[in-house]
């Protein structure tokens, strides 16, 4: 069987739908990103001068994108692939020639399409703000598509276990937002006290937006090898758990 | 070649209750197959395991030869499922159900197109084609599930409850359209519980209870096996009493209507003599129970 056919049958589904209801994918990250840079770049960031030689509103801008990435590449994923289990058509692919591959990467493609197309609209709205540029194409562009899919992983995964739409609400509310907040959006890691540089250094998203903003604007608080090898590293983990989920079954068969 | 070969297929769930204890079936390619049963015997659990949406404990299933483990992806192929319960996405158009499933088939846009236009106007539904599926009435939606599992002219086709909560008018239709495809070549399993319908559309049966096949043979020859009919009477006169008439079961339902077991060996027209000779006049007949029902009820007891 030619697989691209339904790879991209998947990945069209999933396009169409989070286009169809732009005004709950794509307009919402717009307006929280225009309010960000109006209280904390304009209103506070004014006040709090600059951070490693770089202008407050400068410095925000690549955690405020990427942080709209990993949210709306984890919810892509995690509602659209849980509302299949709950409406039941998920059996449409399970009765279907669909290898499990196929399935992971139709829907995983289709969470970084909308991380990346939000990711978009959030530069799009920080141009009115400020005037970030891209020192390091490359680097910028690996880490957007590699965050955008590992989060859309964790959605996945996290899609495969719900049994309610609580359990799909839990994990954004209570984990991704916390550890996106206390990533190193809106503050360097030389601004916490010493222990709480220690203690932040667990939180994986650190390093990505790190990363990201070292692309962006050159700066860094992580080693941006150590950055790109955690996020590799923690894909191919939840590759491996997603397609071993897939084949026994997990919360989508009996 | 076998379209469905089931062997010692066995299905215990997580709570432990065992579904299916070790099933074996075969269908011939090109048969109309009706797989019978009480709710709860093991009918949905081994249409799951055929069509992958449940895994097996134990035992092996092929279809058409392709093993439905070590061959996956050609054996599913070979199938398509019309489920008991709605399960399209309903903020979908008509035509983009039937053209998504197109594509899980590997069927290329031109074609997927092509033949969607075919299925959804070989169910009646093509005029429906941009409407969102939700809005289709319960008929029309069991109708869109065909057209989704004839989309890539599978070659066993399996129905589960097809017909059930149809109008008798599209019943009738449905049962048309089923005979028409399987005269095409498609190998048709149906469960329902309209054995009227399994009685005049099937060829072969096997019925299941409690996890196992109990009957398993062609239809002609397990209706042959049926000794008694059991026929209502509407009777002119008001009886207090059931009439006594040797060789027959009679019991009075009301003082106008009679309940008569009639065994093959005696036939009606002694029964018709004798009740004349008792001065009642029989005003009309009719069956109480299609002949397949009272087999059935015999075999799962």
């Amino acid at each position: 069987m030619n697989y691209s056919v339904p790879f991209f049958t998947i990945l069209y589904k999933e396009v169409c739908r989070f286009t169809r209801i732009w005004p709950q994918t794509l307009l919402p990250p717009a307006i929280t990103t225009a309010l960000y840079f109006l209280i904390f770049g304009k209103l506070i960031g004014g006040r709090i001068g600059s951070v490693q030689g770089v202008g407050y509103m400068d410095y925000i801008v690549p955690g405020v994108i990427l942080m709209s990435v990993i949210s709306h590449a984890y919810a892509n994923v995690v509602s659209s692939f849980y509302s299949t289990k709950f409406q039941h058509h998920i059996e449409e692919l399970l009765v279907s020639p669909v290898p499990n591959w196929v399935i992971l990467t139709g829907y995983v493609s289709g969470g970084i399409a909308r991380g990346v197309m939000v990711g978009l609209v959030v530069a799009g709205i920080s141009m009115l703000f400020t005037q970030v540029g891209v020192l390091h194409w490359g680097i910028t562009l690996a880490m957007l598509l590699l965050t955008a899919t590992l989060f859309a992983l964790a959605g996945f995964i996290n899609a495969v276990f719900a049994d309610s739409f609580d359990d799909i609400s839990i994990i954004p509310n209570f984990v991704l937002t916390p550890l996106s907040y206390l990533g190193g959006v809106f503050y360097s890691l030389a601004m916490l006290p010493p222990v709480w540089q220690i203690i932040a250094q667990g939180n994986p998203i650190i390093y990505m937006i790190n990363a990201f903003r070292f692309g962006l604007i050159g700066v860094t608080d992580v080693d941006i090898v150590l950055a790109f090898e955690m996020t590799v590293g923690f894909i191919v983990f939840l590759t491996l758990l997603s397609l071993w989920l897939l084949h026994k079954g997990v919360g989508i068969k009996n | 070649m076998k379209a469905l070969s089931i062997h010692n297929l066995k299905k215990t769930y997580n709570n432990g209750f065992q579904a299916l204890k070790g099933v074996d079936l075969e269908v011939e390619d090109g048969d109309f197959f009706a797989l019978l049963g009480p709710n709860g015997a093991g009918k949905s659990t081994l249409i799951g395991i055929v069509s992958s949406l449940v895994n097996k404990t134990e035992g092996r299933v092929s279809v058409f030869g392709h093993d439905l483990v070590k061959d996956n992806e050609k054996a599913k192929s070979c199938i398509g499922l019309v489920p008991q319960e709605v399960n399209f996405n309903q903020f979908e158009t008509v035509k983009n159900v039937v053209l998504i499933q197109a594509g899980y088939y590997g069927i290329s846009r031109k074609q997927a197109l092509a033949q969607t236009e075919q299925s959804l106007k070989q169910m009646d539904l093509w005029d429906k084609r941009d409407l969102v599926s939700r809005r289709l009435s319960g008929g029309m939606k069991r109708r869109l599930m065909i057209a989704r599992a004839m989309v890539h002219k599978p070659r066993l086709l399996i129905l589960d409850e097809p017909t059930a909560g149809v109008d008798i008018e599209i019943r009738r239709a449905m049962w048309q359209l089923m005979q028409e495809v399987n005269r095409q070549g498609t190998t048709i399993i149906l469960t329902t519980h309209y054995l009227e319908e399994a009685e005049s559309l099937c060829r072969n049966i096997a019925i299941i209870n409690n996890g196992q096949i109990v009957e398993k043979s062609a239809m002609n020859s397990l209706l042959q096996r049926i000794h008694t009919d059991h026929f209502v009477l509407n009777i002119a006169q008001n009886l207090r009493a059931a009439p006594v008439i040797d060789g027959y079961e009679i019991e009075l339902a009301d003082s106008q209507v009679l309940n008569v077991a009639v065994p093959k060996s005696q036939g009606l027209n002694r029964l018709f003599q004798q009740l004349s000779g008792l001065g009642i006049d029989v005003l009309s007949l009719k069956n109480k129970s299609n002949r397949l029902e009272q087999l059935f009820i015999d075999l799962v007891q």
